[in-house]
């Protein structure tokens, strides 16, 4: 029996109102999702011609959850993303050929060929690179927010983890002391269905991932991870709850990884049945949909978007293509950091 | 200058810093109300408050992890383990996350790790241990261990400004045992710098930690003999060059830890002196550690675990007559 709350999809354009956004912030969401499904597409081919170093992991089927999740985030905010969250990373504002040169191993994506994949942030758009062993960032989002109550600030850290991860240790740690010191944090599970080939009644034995937010002492949430507003709105009362001293709220977005654990895994032990009812709910095409039924987007107004995205990513690759691969000198130095380096608004 | 405990120059150093910084912290199992379990933050709750000497639920992943986001987001924390044994259910976020973060990221991890390390009072094997020499293989990672009070507050003050994480090893059998001149007001001991203990000319000592003096009994034992004492002070960065220094002014070297051998931080120290200073060597350089098993419980257990006094009277003898 489920103990989270079960939340409702988002109708009308009045209800989308109420939660904040208005046409023009609509429409950019569209953008986003676009931008973040088209970026992942063009990786494949780039992985397809050999540009891609090691593997590739994407995040279809994810894009409304972490699209909709970082629209609610203020910009002071920080959270961190894992490797389904590039929605995350694009509503920040990251630029594309950044994570292009990121994904070819280049100097100039943000690990500067140190690290690959999604392992890359900015830190001056809030976020923190994530490391493999999932969930170990979510005591570190934790940790930013017990800073920001130490500080006493009205800031908010957003922690992603899949269901996978739930089954981790970390999660239970870091969710303990958040629930017993009420911190400002929002955990965002991606609940995808598939832990590489394991499935959700291996990972997890009760309805939701997001029921055991109750034994934490806070409110868990289980929402339609294919439904970009509703996303939106549930994220946007956990992050003002938690702004507001509320504390921790535990997300949980029910979307489907809509292909293998990475690009080397075809997923064949997913049942074919369940690709083809959960592409019915693509979450990009579930939005282009209600675009056009409820603000009336026109097919006009689509196609310029469309043909905006196309033109970002092709020029990005361009862009990315022409930065020089690292060199052995770019091996050494780095490892630790130096003093003047603390110099920054962050560390004053 | 007053005269401290190795313990109570922690908390001097500690509390130094958190009156002279707001965003210095600390976090930990029982280190508010109750002080820590040795005490080293008795009284800070009562002058810093419930939010900058945090009680953590027994988590100690939240801790480390948690003090590395709070030091991605400007803060300077002084994490416990009540135990340094217990660091190994924090691995992870020491050696995932922030031993890597600049390296792969650019951002610095300005985080302390208090570690109440080391044997002597039967312990048993997990209270007793010095993993140092593990942390010290992270590159990353920043190993201090202290031997003497003046240290042990120049060093911590020296952590809390270091932008990197710094492991901070504080040998529980010097807490109390150990107590000396140390000055007052706010100075730091530089990270890296070794520190001669005693000079002498027949054979050089290098160790760190509480084994600087098991070695100063020895050397006092062994009156005949002009012994050197390096104390390393910390195992990452090492001082290599004074090291070196030392072993070409003797050309004789005992390389002692409490630590277990094989694999023990002395084993790099031996190798760096077999590379770079063979031509310096009067005899084979010797090495005195822990032998390879866990820590024992019992006394004599321990007492033959432990390097003794006398383990060193020999080791020392049987260098200067070769």
């Amino acid at each position: 029996m489920a103990i989270a709350r079960e939340a409702e999809p988002v109708g009308s354009l009045n209800e989308v109102r109420e939660a904040g956004l208005d046409r023009e912030d609509l429409l950019g969401i569209y953008r986003n999702m676009l931008i973040t499904r088209g970026l992942e597409e063009r990786g494949h081919i780039l992985y397809k011609q050999g540009k891609i170093p090691g593997s590739f992991y994407t995040g279809r089927g994810n894009e409304a959850a972490s699209v909709g999740v970082a629209t609610a985030m203020g910009a002071e905010d920080v959270g961190t993303p894992l490797h389904r969250d590039m929605g995350v990373h694009i509503t920040r504002g990251v630029e594309p050929w950044k994570i292009f040169a990121q994904f070819m191993g280049r100097i100039d994506g943000p690990a500067r060929g140190r690290d690959g994949n999604v392992h890359m942030a900015d830190q001056n758009l809030g976020l923190i690179a994530m490391v493999s062993h999932l969930p170990a960032m979510l005591p570190v989002a934790t940790g930013c927010a017990l800073a920001f109550r130490i500080r006493d600030e009205s800031r908010v850290a957003v922690g992603w983890f899949g269901e996978g991860a739930s089954a981790r240790g970390d999660v239970h740690e870091c969710m303990t002391l958040a629930g017993t010191r009420k911190l400002p944090i929002v955990y965002v599970c991606d609940n995808n269905q598939w832990a590489y080939s394991t499935p959700t009644y291996l990972e997890y034995a009760t309805e939701h991932v997001a029921d055991r937010a109750q034994a934490y002492g806070f409110e868990g949430v289980v929402v339609d991870g294919t439904d970009v507003l509703a996303v939106y709105r549930e994220a946007k009362r956990a992050i003002e709850k938690a702004r507001a001293g509320g504390g921790p709220t535990l997300l949980e977005c029910l979307t489907l990884r809509m292909e293998g654990h990475a690009v080397h895994d075809d997923a064949f032990y997913v049942p074919k049945i369940m690709f083809e009812r959960w592409a019915e709910s693509d979450p990009v095409e579930r939005y282009r949909t209600w675009l056009q039924q409820n603000a009336e987007m026109t097919d006009d107004e689509e196609a310029a978007i469309v043909e905006q995205v196309k033109h970002l990513l092709n020029e990005s690759l361009r862009r990315a293509d022409e930065s020089p691969m690292p060199t052995a000198d770019d091996l050494i130095d780095g490892v630790y950091a130096e003093p003047e380096e603390l110099e920054t608004p962050h560390h004053k | 200058m007053a005269e401290l405990t190795y313990l109570q120059a922690i908390s001097d150093g500690l509390r130094t810093e958190m009156r002279r910084d707001k965003r210095v912290f600390v976090i930990g199992e029982d280190v508010g109300v109750y002080g820590g379990a040795f005490k080293v933050t008795l009284g800070f709750q009562e002058e810093f408050g419930p939010w900058r000497v945090i009680d953590a639920p027994l988590a100690e992943t939240a801790i480390v992890g948690g003090a590395t986001g709070a030091a991605i987001m400007g803060m300077r924390p002084v994490a416990e383990m009540q135990f340094s044994d217990f660091v190994s259910c924090a691995w992870d976020h020491l050696v995932t996350i922030a031993a890597k973060q600049h390296w792969r990221a650019g951002t610095p991890i300005p985080l302390v790790l208090r570690l109440p390390s080391g044997g002597g009072f039967s312990g048993g094997p997990f209270h007793s241990q010095n993993p140092e020499s593990s942390f010290a293989h992270v590159p990353g990672l920043k190993c201090v261990c202290p031997a003497t009070p003046e240290d042990a507050k120049g060093l911590i003050i020296s952590a809390i400004e270091d932008p990197n994480p710094v492991l901070f090893f504080e040998h529980k059998h010097l807490y109390r045992r150990i107590k000396a001149e140390v000055p007052d007001g706010r100075y730091t001991t530089p990270i890296g710098k070794a520190r001669v203990h005693q000079a002498g000319t027949d054979v050089s000592v290098i160790t760190w930690g509480a084994m600087v003096y098991t070695a100063e009994e020895a050397a006092q034992q062994l009156g005949d003999l002009s012994v050197e004492i390096v104390d390393l002070r910390t195992v990452m960065p090492w001082d290599k060059a004074a090291v070196l220094e030392s072993v070409r002014k003797t050309s004789k070297v005992l390389v002692l830890h409490e630590d277990t051998r094989t694999g023990g931080f002395g084993a790099e120290i031996v190798a760096t002196i077999a590379e770079e200073a063979f031509e310096d060597l009067d005899a084979p350089v010797k090495r005195i550690a822990a032998p390879d098993t866990p820590v024992p419980f019992s006394p004599p257990l321990e007492k033959a675990f432990i390097p003794q006094v006398e383990d060193v009277v020999a080791g020392l003898r049987e260098l200067a007559e070769y």
